[in-house]
């Protein structure tokens, strides 16, 4: 069991600072999920704590030991890299065997050890293949066997399951969740996928251009980003946002815009004042005429037998995507009124910050 | 066996339409049997003529294919002479032994009727010819020289040469590519310049250090100092740099060792490369011939190619020996090449990445 705790990690190529300031900790046998769009900086900080990079400034604990100036390989951390990187001139079974190898462990040992990680991951039959003789799937397990072999202090992945295709994914992100439940390591998972982030993570954090911009448990983010990019970068669809001008009705404000006219039980507003409204997709209703906050047509539907997406433009809003759970028929251009779900509205200040809903 | 001799075939004879030859067909068999003389037809003539004898080499107009005049031995004559087809004055021919030449006339006399000679116009004589291997050439130099040894000599300093070479220029090349350390980039710039540098130029001081070591007249003055070559260094790292770097990362996460990972990750995987430069080295180890003149001047020392040279001699030269033994030169050169081709375009394709 190992706890990995970042101090105020800076790190920059020449003049250019990459990583600003990051603190991160992550509690010993948890599955912590770095997530972000691509070039925020979520596979550098992992490769800083792999030891694959140098950090300009800070400190990297591992189990409380100060570990910047420790080579990747003394580190006692296994990585699965989203290639993969098996040699490719070994064998599956060499491929398993090398870490031990190289801490010179008896041969007995170490055929037992990759064997019952084998056995683990169901590769027994291909130990004795080449990588170029096995599936994307097969190449992964291998991966992640040689990942395992080892009892590592805690398991990086790099975006592990970005070169697989879309059913296996699935299934490998549910047998990565059993994995974790089995062997029950520290890991850190990077991705850019906010799905995989949801369904893995015990925690998630999301990095946006070198900052942390919000770390916590995967429903708090989704109910309560602290950000607008949070807000939008969390949930799938995302979120919509429309532009509102908060007007103050004796105690109470009203949201207004082109289409919309609402009232809120968000307090702390300043009249007069522009703030971003934003609603999750599956947090809007489709309802009669007489009860709506919004008129719009619809652009174009997404049927998907379970459920249904609009994907509609109203007065002053570009574009505005709604769930629907069940099917629903309706022709393009035709018109849909819409009710907003009160305490599901967030709201946005300017700079981007989420206004709390609390009295004060 | 025979499905590679039809695959051949077919290869061999293959044109742009099913049924007839289009113009391009033409063109390209115009063309590729045009590459095939002049690449070809020096080493045939050469194998030709390495069977031939000394006359055989030197006559004009010359031939091709292995013809030696028929000599005879006449009564009173030390040598054998060379005989002639002679066009009498009356029309018949006859057959006559040239005992020489003066001038536009021939000195000829009838092996029949020793005794008497006569002038014949050369113009009206031709040579008797007829198709003789002369063996000799392979087997004389063989036993009377020490071409034996010399290919030994050879063999050793191309073998351990080649091996050494691989073994430094690829460690170099680790460095310079994969390995980080401060003053990379000079070191590398630092060893391309020597590209620049001929031998010719540092010849003198190389000779001087190799006397200084000792190592004049040892296979060791010729192996050492060319074996670590920029030309190799440079090429194994553009390969090696080549190499995922995700491989690399995944073997230091191996608790892999620098000197594991050149061993056992890179080096494997750079066997297409270092397949290329073992053919290069070989080469021109092999056909090295200024540095081992210069270092080897004892004939048990000697290499090929200086055994080759020691046939011409200030006044003559054995062509017929050095034909021969050029040939025997070439044939192990050209059998390592055909085996280890292979391996250039194999290899490069199995990274096992996605």
């Amino acid at each position: 069991m190992t706890e990995i705790i970042l101090k105020d990690i800076f790190k920059s190529y020449d003049q250019t600072e990459v990583i600003h300031g990051v603190d991160l900790k992550v509690e010993s046998g948890k599955f912590l999920v770095l997530v972000g769009p691509s070039g925020c900086g979520k596979s550098t900080l992992l490769r800083i704590i792999a030891g694959l990079e140098r950090i300009t400034s800070g400190e990297i604990l591992i189990d409380g030991n100060e570990v910047s100036n420790i080579p990747a390989s003394e580190r006692g951390l296994a990585m699965v890299f989203q290639s993969y990187a098996l040699y490719p001139h070994m064998s599956v079974f060499k491929n398993m065997a090398f870490a031990l190898e190289n801490l010179k462990i008896d041969k007995k040992t170490i055929e037992e050890k990759v064997n019952s990680a084998a056995k683990l991951l169901q590769i027994e039959e291909y130990l004795q293949r080449k990588p170029k003789a096995l599936s994307g799937g097969q190449r992964q397990r291998v991966a992640i066997g040689r990942a395992i072999v080892r009892d590592p202090k805690a398991f990086l992945f790099d975006e592990p399951l970005s070169n697989l295709d879309a059913e296996l994914r699935v299934t490998m992100r549910k047998e990565l969740s059993a994995l974790h439940e089995k062997i029950g390591g520290t890991m850190i998972y990077v991705t850019h996928d906010q799905v995989e982030a949801m369904t893995l993570a015990d925690q998630i954090v999301v990095l946006n251009n070198g900052y942390v911009a919000q770390a916590g448990a995967p429903l708090d983010l989704y109910n309560n980003p602290s950000d607008i990019f949070v807000a939008g970068f969390i949930g799938s669809p995302k979120m919509n946002f429309i532009k509102v001008n908060a007007i103050d009705k004796s105690g109470s404000f009203n949201l207004v815009s082109d289409a919309l006219n609402l009232q809120t039980n968000h307090k702390n507003l300043q009249n007069n004042t522009t703030y971003s409204l934003g609603i999750r997709p599956e947090h809007i209703e489709v309802c009669e005429q007489q009860n709506s906050d919004l008129k719009v047509h619809v652009d174009f539907t997404e049927q998907l037998g379970s459920e249904t997406y609009f994907y509609c433009q109203g007065e002053g809003i570009k574009q505005l995507i709604v769930h629907h759970t069940g099917q629903y028929k309706i022709n393009k251009g035709e018109e849909l009124y819409l009710r907003f779900k009160r305490d599901s509205v967030h709201l946005f200040e300017e700079n981007g910050m989420s206004v709390s809903k609390k009295n004060n | 066996m025979s499905e590679t001799t039809s695959r051949i075939i077919k290869i061999a004879t293959k044109k742009r339409y099913k049924n007839k030859y289009h113009w391009t067909d033409y063109f390209s068999y115009f063309y590729l049997f045009l590459g095939v003389l002049l690449m070809f037809g020096p080493v045939v003539w050469l194998g030709l003529s390495s069977l031939k004898t000394l006359a055989g080499i030197q006559e004009y107009p010359p031939t091709i294919l292995p013809l030696s005049q028929i000599q005879v031995d006449v009564e009173g004559y030390d040598k054998p002479l060379p005989i002639f087809n002679v066009t009498q004055e009356d029309g018949s021919v006859k057959q006559l032994a040239q005992i020489k030449r003066i001038g536009i006339n021939a000195k000829m006399v009838d092996p029949l009727n020793p005794g008497e000679t006569v002038k014949v116009p050369i113009d009206k004589r031709e040579k008797i010819r007829e198709f003789k291997i002369q063996w000799q050439n392979y087997v004389d130099p063989l036993r009377k020289y020490d071409f034996l040894l010399y290919f030994k000599n050879s063999t050793f300093i191309t073998v351990v040469a080649t091996i050494i070479t691989l073994i430094i220029n690829s460690m170099a090349a680790y460095a310079l590519s994969i390995y980080e350390f401060r003053g990379k980039n000079f070191a590398l710039v630092f060893v391309i310049g020597t590209l620049l540098i001929p031998l010719t130029i540092i010849l003198v001081p190389v000779f001087y250090v190799v006397a200084n070591f000792g190592m004049i007249n040892s296979l060791w003055g010729v192996i050492l100092p060319g074996a670590a070559t920029p030309t190799g260094v440079f090429l194994l790292r553009q390969y090696m740099l080549t190499l995922p770097r995700e491989l690399i990362e995944a073997a230091r996460m191996d608790h892999a060792s620098e000197w594991a990972i050149y061993w056992r990750v890179v080096l494997p995987l750079s066997i297409p490369a270092i397949a290329v430069l073992a053919i290069f080295s070989i080469m021109w180890r092999w056909n090295d011939f200024l540095w081992p003149l210069i270092v080897l001047s004892k004939s048990e020392v000697y290499t090929l190619q200086i055994g080759l040279n020691a046939f011409h001699g200030e006044l003559t030269s054995q062509w017929n020996y050095v034909l021969s033994m050029t040939m025997v030169t070439l044939l192990p050169i050209a059998i390592i090449f055909a085996y280890l081709q292979k391996f250039i375009t194999t290899g490069i394709a199995s990274t096992g990445m996605k």
